[in-house]
């Protein structure tokens, strides 16, 4: 029985023992329909053209974890970025931990999706939000159908959340191959302002599919921060898809920072639903053997007076594959509108590949719309320039490749997350150099 | 009495009465059955005095094409041709369409008269017959004589299937093979008439091969097949098309265009497609989807020019293939699209030699409500050491119901390879068009200057004299785009 026949049947026992709710009951019966009819993306597909899911598809995994795994702090606390106070959301094999959680209900919700469902207080929000963003492709709608757990954030009307919230999926690999399905939800409300930072982390080496969706509304005036950090096992595999409404003067980022996992496939959308919106995309891709990554991005201006800003740069080691796949689309109504991107990658191995895929759609003539893309290598005369100063060779293009990653990091406004990223690219560049120099 | 036909009734009969130029449909005789089968195919064949090879090789084509569907990923979107309504072959009409220049259309006239093209010219472009073609007649021998002795051959293809079976044998379909693609496998199948040309060992062609065009230009057959060798060091410039509009009687025009390019051999091919558009509100115009290739040996260099301005729907990636060490590959190409014209056209550079380099400049211009895309692949395979390749494309937006696309694929396999991509859209200046009319030039004809600005990389890339004519072509297809 392929994956998807055994999705489509562990669907009546999931419905089953779901608290039926009429509406999202309905949401989860259409969705399945609609990823019963399409099945998995192939590559025949145009946004999948470089990305075969083929390989990680033909795990037999587990759609229902079993068991509760508990984990003590002390081991995971790495994966944390513990140096800080912060709201977490963590969830082991896809349930959640309250013990290595600290959520809150005082003047802002930070809790679990299951309760956000269940609970008639969330009611209101979960009708108008729930499944708004995410759009009809096969992946989404899969984790539509199969939704049930995440986080669950909701920031009112002029509030700042004084502290980053994490949120944080673990998984312990007691099965040999495991799926997952988380579903957040965040809606911040007129002049509120909140950061998160989100972690996929497999504990072992056994296989893990993830096929997260995240639908986040940044309402009036908010303003939103995300941070995605993928550094993940070599058989760990990420579909994330990333659904960003805005409205009015709203100002929403997203830092993806991939370093690793066997297949990671990011697909972040987001829509201008009012003027004078600002959206920001930015990337630092680092990859070594056998490793597969794959930027799909779209900016859709609907409304005038917008800006968005994308900027994605790649270092590809041997083997390894990466994609970037962006996409900028411009309404006729959406006049003056900025948008840029850009995208520069390295070979530093033959075996490396880098498919890229910039792609400008537009309608409206009073916009300015550009997009570069380059790939080069290192610069040899500042490579001997260093030599010449007595810098070893791996530390010199450790240097070289750190700075040209800079730009993305520059913008990190949190600066534990800096910390950590920096050191996770020096491990990953194999050097022992803390860069802040 | 409300049903008397007056005199109202007429006028507005005239009035919304179709263009009756654009589609010339009365054929003469010795046309064959509308439709596609083998037995069509082995008709053409025949009909055109080929060779057995010749014919199995159509028929190899035709049996792909029958498994093959149309493709549907182009960024453009029209009704979709009936393959089994076409005549796949009509002789060649001999008899001039037009007895007297004042019969032919005055709007065609009038263009010819913008572009600024002589009496006689235009009485051939138009099919008006002639009585004085001594002129043109004793050029073309001169050209020919010339060629001649250089050892330059340039003929039909037909003629060439039989007078220089061996080259064409050696290289028809090495470059776009039969299964390519649908519309490349149709045209192998049925294709009935075409250029070839081969230019010997160490040949500097002494013209442009556009010159000779020209002066005899055959009429544009609708799977045209064109065939060009360049041997070892040897240099040819090749054009095709032409400014002045072409009225042409088919919809669907699916031609194949091979270039060779052996070591150090140099080609360049322009085209400057001026088709029916189709009118002011999309009806009708022709669907130009072609395929070009080139192959670049080591050392060779491949360059393409275009200037894209007419055709309801364009669908035109010329590509070079950079198999040679050494070799280099250009793209220069200005698309001009309005009222209803879609263009989805650019270039794919693959590069498996090393040290290969390649050039793409694209610019587009969209006016009325059409729309314009850019689609390009390059591609550096993991032996392509220092593989290098600049891109830019830029588009320029005039009005706000048209729309510009860019979809750039770009793939790397090798660590040595430099590659950049550049693409902007934007419309023209306000600030510059006040600039101008503050000196005394009108909004059109500094939208004009602004527009010969924008695509002067490209336009210098053209033969000299259609340089000029290509100029005054981007002015005429923008008229009335500026309200």
């Amino acid at each position: 029985m392929d994956l998807k026949e055994k999705l489509v049947s562990s669907f009546l026992v999931f419905e089953d023992q779901a608290d039926v709710d009429t509406y999202v009951h309905d949401v989860r019966n259409d969705a399945i329909k609609i990823f019963e009819e399409k099945g998995f993306p192939t590559k025949k597909e145009e946004a999948w053209k470089y990305t075969s899911l083929n390989k990680i598809l033909k795990e037999d995994y587990s759609v229902f974890p079993k068991q509760e795994n508990a984990l003590e702090y002390r081991d995971v606390k790495k994966y944390f970025i513990h140096d800080i106070d912060s709201y977490k959301i963590v969830f082991i094999d896809g349930k959640y931990s309250s013990h290595l959680s600290q959520t809150t209900h005082d003047g802002i919700d930070v809790c679990l999706m299951s309760a956000a469902l269940s609970k008639p207080k969330y009611r209101l929000i979960i009708e108008n939000y729930f499944n708004k963003a995410a759009t009809k492709e096969s992946l989404p709608s899969l984790n539509t159908a199969f939704s049930k757990e995440g986080a669950y954030i909701h920031i009112p009307k002029n509030k700042l959340v004084e502290k980053p919230i994490q949120i944080i999926h673990l998984s312990t690999g007691n099965e040999s191959a495991t799926l997952l399905q988380p579903r957040n939800l965040i809606v911040v409300d007129e002049n509120s302002h909140v950061q998160i930072i989100e972690r996929h982390q497999s504990l072992t080496n056994n296989a893990v599919l993830t096929n997260s969706v995240t639908e986040i509304f940044a309402n009036k005036r908010a303003i939103v921060d995300y941070y995605k950090v993928q550094n993940d096992n070599a058989n760990a595999s990420l579909i994330d898809n990333t659904f960003i409404k805005q409205k009015r003067e709203s100002v929403a980022s997203v830092h993806t920072f991939a370093f690793g996992g066997k297949l990671t496939r990011n697909n972040l959308n987001f829509y201008q639903e009012g003027e004078r919106i600002n959206s920001i995309l930015k990337g630092v891709t680092i990859l070594g053997s056998k490793q597969h990554v794959d930027h799909n991005t779209l900016v859709h201006h609907i409304k005038p007076n917008c800006e968005s800003h994308q900027d994605y740069k790649g270092i590809f080691g041997e083997n390894s594959t990466g994609v970037f796949n962006g996409k900028i689309i411009v309404e006729k109504e959406a006049q003056k509108t900025n948008a840029f991107q850009s995208n520069n990658n390295i070979l530093i191995n033959d075996k490396a590949t880098i498919n890229t895929k910039p792609q400008l759609e537009i309608f409206a003539d009073d916009v300015k719309c550009s997009h570069g893309c380059t790939i080069g290598q290192l610069d040899e005369s500042a490579m001997f320039y260093m030599r010449s100063r007595g810098i070893p060779e791996k530390e010199a293009k450790a240097l070289l490749m750190y700075a040209f990653s800079n730009n993305v990091l520059n913008s990190v406004k949190i600066p534990e997350i800096k910390q950590r990223i920096t050191k996770i690219i020096a491990n990953k560049l194999g050097v022992n150099i803390g860069f802040d120099l | 009495m409300s049903n008397k036909y007056t005199e109202d009734d007429l006028r507005e009969e005239l009035k919304t009465k179709e263009y009756e130029y654009g589609f010339y449909t009365d054929i003469e005789s010795d046309t064959f059955p509308n439709g596609l089968n083998e037995e069509i195919v082995r008709a053409i064949s025949k009909k055109k005095e080929e060779p057995q090879w010749m014919t199995d090789w159509r028929l190899e084509a035709f049996r792909v094409w029958k498994e093959m569907t149309e493709p549907d990923w182009a960024n453009v979107n029209y009704q979709k041709p009936d393959f089994q309504r076409i005549s796949y072959y009509s002789a060649p009409n001999s008899k001039p369409k037009y007895d007297s220049i004042d019969e032919v259309d005055p709007e065609l006239l009038a263009t010819f008269e913008k572009l600024g093209i002589s009496l006689d010219e235009q009485k051939k472009l138009a099919g008006v017959a002639m009585d004085v073609v001594v002129d043109s007649v004793s050029v073309a021998t001169t050209f020919k004589k010339t060629l001649g002795e250089k050892g330059i051959i340039f003929m039909s293809i037909s003629e060439a299937i039989k007078e220089h079976p061996e080259l064409v044998k050696k290289y028809l379909g090495t470059v776009v093979p039969q299964k390519d693609n649908f519309y490349a496998a149709l045209n192998s199948a049925v294709f009935s008439d075409g250029s070839f040309c081969y230019i010997p060992k160490g040949v500097r062609c002494p013209m442009e091969l556009s010159t000779y065009f020209r002066i005899n230009q055959a009429g544009t057959g609708q799977f045209e097949r064109t065939l060009v060798i360049a041997d070892k060091g040897s240099y040819v410039s090749y054009l095709e098309g032409c400014t002045a509009p072409s009225r042409d009687e088919n919809q669907l025009h699916a031609a194949v265009v091979e270039l060779i390019a052996l070591d150090d051999a140099e080609i360049k091919y322009s085209t400057v497609q001026n088709w029916y558009p189709g009118n002011a509100q999309g009806k009708g115009g022709v669907y130009n989807f072609v395929t070009k290739r080139g192959l670049c040996e080591k050392n060779a260099k491949i360059s393409w020019t275009q200037v894209e301005t007419g055709s309801a729907v364009t669908w035109k990636y010329p590509s070079c293939v950079l198999k040679g060490d050494n070799s280099v590959g250009e793209f220069y190409s200005i698309a001009v699209t309005n009222n209803y014209q879609q263009a989805d056209t650019g270039t794919k550079m693959i590069h498996l030699g090393k040290n290969t380099k390649s050039t793409i400049i694209s610019k587009g211009i969209s006016a009325g409500k059409s729309q314009n895309s850019y689609r390009g692949l390059v591609q550096i395979n993991s032996r392509a050491e220092n593989a290098r390749n600049f891109s830019q494309c830029d588009s320029l937006l005039m009005g706000n119901e048209c729309g510009a696309h860019t979809f750039p694929y770009i793939e790397a396999k090798n660590k040595s390879a430099k590659i950049e991509h550049e693409a902007t859209t934007s419309k023209i200046g306000e600030d510059q068009i006040f600039y101008c009319n503050q000196r005394g030039i009108d909004t059109e004809k500094a939208i004009a200057l602004i527009v010969n600005g924008f695509s002067k990389e490209v336009l210098n890339k053209l033969p000299m004299e259609f340089a000029v004519e290509a100029q005054k072509l981007l002015e005429i297809s923008l008229e009335g785009s500026v309200g």
